[in-house]
């Protein structure tokens, strides 16, 4: 027998660690990092190069044909506010002011196109999916617009047309997928006049935002905004301070997003598996219980039955004995009473009997 | 308001003008939602896509609705015999919660069309959501098979009811597991934010923690509608249901208080394996403590008194106390602690229309069951198939 029952049991003891496990380990058993697709595309965007002209904002409208703003491009009285991108804007860029009379960073904000990204593993109709291009793509024809990729994108990215009241859609950057794939840029990119962003494959834009840092170390912070955030993502950033200080969380971690439930997603088919086992030998045993105690109720009421039964005839065979005892004795009584009835009837007759001989004498 | 309810058909007694009311405003937000959509009703924006509706609606519908699953299985498969003149009520009312879950839902989704999509068309197998969409969807048609004798022998349809009696075991092992999996499922959900999601009430035992707290959700749930049903509908039920109804509120009372202080238990292991021991010193940590102190461990006490003195109104207040507790732990979750870095000019609160259609629908609830008690064997046993069990 090659599986012992120990051995056997340290299985679904293991087994039922794996699902209390906590999600973050759960992936733990896989020794595979996802790197993204070899080749994909991403762009560096260097914040110490943007001068916050919008000029990408523009283009981005203009090529998705998003609805026409408020303000007008040009007017950067808008930067005065914080903004994040909504329904009708797929990207924005917003003013970090810096001490010491040093110069405002501006930041582009877009959907950073995660390399695994958590709006693809929470969507339940599978609209979101991560294409070879390094693009996040979504498909609006499956949508049901439950907004769960909302709820989990880290970076607060997808928006939702709430004003929409029969076609609503989640909205957001598209990395210009169709262009790329047409050979051309995104948008945002092309219109940059100052080459904040440049566009290329993303292990490319590592090595030359690392290339920066190591020219410039004064001018950077160490650090690769993107390069590790929950897994990694398409769009990569540099700063020249800190990044929690231009409105980038800095505690993220380097968890991919999808790893966050595996935990949770994996005791669905163990419970499925073991579930009904347990509750059926719970039942089993409930219901063994309950015949076992029918049993010997029916048994003691029996041995109760059989014994008041011996006991019955016993009194009733003494009754008997008792009884016939009686007869007896008052049939020997009676037969006593005759025979002394007799006996004295003849006692007397000799006694007649005696004495007239006497008087013949 | 009991006497109204019975013996005259008057049509505007308070119940009925009270809901009468409710059900129009409804109506009319209905009407409202679906033509000017989701931005003309609630307070919903792009950093708060989720809110009363899924809070509410969705997270504590589906766990006050656990009563079905805990009291069929403790009859059932527990063998606990004395509960069976609980299991009609708890089933309908699991079935109605479901019920109207799903219908809620579609006030949510942006495309409520598209609802059957996860299941039929595309499903998101990665997603959590697809995993309580399809519990719900699978557990509303069995808690139907579970609920459709009473209909049945309202109908006087003997064979397919006796056809249906005879899958009890089979669809409660069913119910058992549909019910382990999304009500565990609904918290895992909020897996996926730990960046969003304060400390406190981020873990990853999310899942074990709506488990546990759905199952004494559900019996409180059971204690809670038994004091209303006594109240209200007395006079439907018959002598098996009042007598062993005080043994049901006590035994529930009792598990309950058990289940709470577990719970708590578990609660308190989570803070430590996270180490967030620090954040209960902060308003966070305060407001934390008055949810697992101030609306489980103190009603899990007042439960386990009443179980000890036998003292049915303890009990109750406790069942009720207890409901309020879940509730304040699902919104914590999904509205209070959700986002809880953002500035409270971002926050969500949400707006008087959601609230009415919260209303509404948990209205439309209860004049449902009110029919369906009145009418049929659901607090009574019908007298036809009085031997059956």
């Amino acid at each position: 027998m090659g599986v012992t029952r120990r051995k056997f049991l340290g299985w679904v003891g293991a087994a039922a660690g794996t699902i209390v496990m906590k999600g973050k380990n759960a992936s733990a058993a896989t020794n595979k990092h996802f790197e993204g697709y070899p080749g994909s595309f991403g762009v560096l965007h260097d914040t110490t190069r943007c001068i916050g002209c919008r000029k990408c904002e523009q283009a981005c409208n203009v090529v998705n044909e998003l609805p026409a703003p408020d303000k007008a491009f040009d007017d950067l009285a808008v930067l005065e506010e914080k903004r994040r991108t909504s329904g009708d804007t797929y990207t924005v860029v917003n003013r970090f002011e810096q001490d010491q009379g040093r110069l405002p960073t501006f930041v582009k904000t877009q959907c950073n196109h995660c390399l695994e990204p958590a709006c693809a593993s929470v969507c339940f109709v599978k609209a979101f999916s991560k294409d070879k291009t390094g693009a996040v793509t979504y498909d609006a024809s499956l949508c049901v617009g439950c907004r769960y990729c909302m709820v989990a994108c880290p970076f607060n990215i997808p928006a939702y047309e709430y004003d929409e009241a029969f076609t609503p859609r989640v909205m957001k950057c598209t990395l210009c997928k169709p262009r790329i794939e047409k050979g051309q840029l995104p948008g945002c990119v092309e219109s940059c006049p100052k080459e904040a962003l440049t566009f290329g494959p993303r292990t490319q834009l590592i090595k030359e935002a690392r290339r920066r840092i190591d020219r410039f170390p004064d001018r950077y912070v160490d650090h690769v905004y993107g390069e590790t955030e929950m897994g990694g993502t398409s769009w990569l950033y540099l700063s020249g301070q800190p990044f929690g200080e231009i409105g980038m969380r800095e505690d993220l971690g380097i968890t991919p997003a999808p790893s966050l439930t595996a935990g949770p997603l994996a005791a669905v088919p163990i419970v499925v598996g073991l579930w009904p086992v347990l509750l059926t030998g719970i039942w089993a045993i409930s219901r063994r219980k309950d015949q076992l105690a029918d049993q010997e109720r029916i048994a003691a009421v029996a041995a109760t039955t059989a014994d008041a039964n011996e006991e019955m005839q016993v009194k009733l065979a003494e009754l008997k004995d008792k009884m016939s005892k009686e007869k007896e004795a008052a049939i020997n009584l009676e037969v006593k009473k005759a025979l002394e009835e007799a006996a004295k009837q003849a006692e007397a007759e000799n006694e007649d009997a005696v004495d007239t001989p006497k008087e013949e004498k | 308001m009991s006497h109204d309810t019975t013996r005259d058909n008057k049509l505007f007694t308070p119940f009925n003008v009270i809901t009468g009311i409710i059900i129009l405003v409804g109506l009319v937000l209905t009407v409202l939602r679906f033509t000017k959509g989701l931005g003309a009703v609630t307070n919903l924006d792009d950093n708060n896509p989720w809110g009363l509706w899924i809070g509410f609606d969705l997270l504590c519908g589906v766990a006050l609705a656990a009563g079905g699953y805990v009291t069929s299985a403790a009859c059932y498969i527990f063998g606990l015999k004395r509960y069976h003149s609980a299991v009609r009520p708890a089933i309908l009312t699991a079935f109605l919660g479901y019920a109207l879950v799903v219908f809620a839902l579609n006030y949510d989704v942006g495309r409520p069309l598209r609802l059957p999509y996860p299941i039929f068309l595309s499903p998101g197998t990665t997603s959590l959501l697809y995993e309580v969409g399809l519990c719900v969807f699978l557990y509303l048609m069995v808690l139907f098979i579970e609920y459709s004798p009473a209909a049945l022998e309202w109908l006087g349809l003997s064979k397919i009811r006796n056809i249906i009696v005879r899958l009890t075991l089979v669809l409660t092992i069913f119910g058992v597991v549909l019910s382990t999996l999304h009500q565990s499922s609904l918290g895992a959900l909020f897996m996926i934010a730990p960046s969003k999601l304060h400390p406190l009430w981020y873990s990853g035992y999310l899942p074990v923690y709506f488990f546990i707290s759905s199952i004494f959700a559900g019996m409180s749930m059971v204690i809670f509608e038994g004091s209303l049903a006594h109240r209200y509908l007395h006079h439907k039920m018959d002598e098996t249901h009042l007598k062993e109804s005080e043994g049901v509120a006590l035994g529930f009372a009792k598990a309950a208080a058990f289940v709470m202080m577990g719970y708590v238990g578990i609660k308190v292991i989570g803070l430590a394996i996270d180490n967030n021991w620090h954040y209960l010193a902060t308003g966070w940590g305060a407001w934390f403590l008055v949810e697992l102190i101030g609306f489980v461990a103190l009603p899990a006490l007042a439960y386990a008194l009443a179980a000890r003195e036998r003292n049915l109104r303890l009990a109750r207040w406790a069942a009720a106390w207890s409901v309020l507790g879940l509730v304040l732990n699902r919104l914590n979750i999904s509205l209070v602690a959700f986002n809880w870095h953002l500035p409270s000019a971002q926050r969500y609160f949400p707006s008087w229309m959601e609230i009415a259609i919260s209303v509404f629908i948990v209205t439309v609830g209860i004049v449902v069951y009110r029919f369906i008690a009145t009418h049929m064997p659901i607090l009574y046993e019908h007298p036809d198939y009085r031997t059956d069990h």
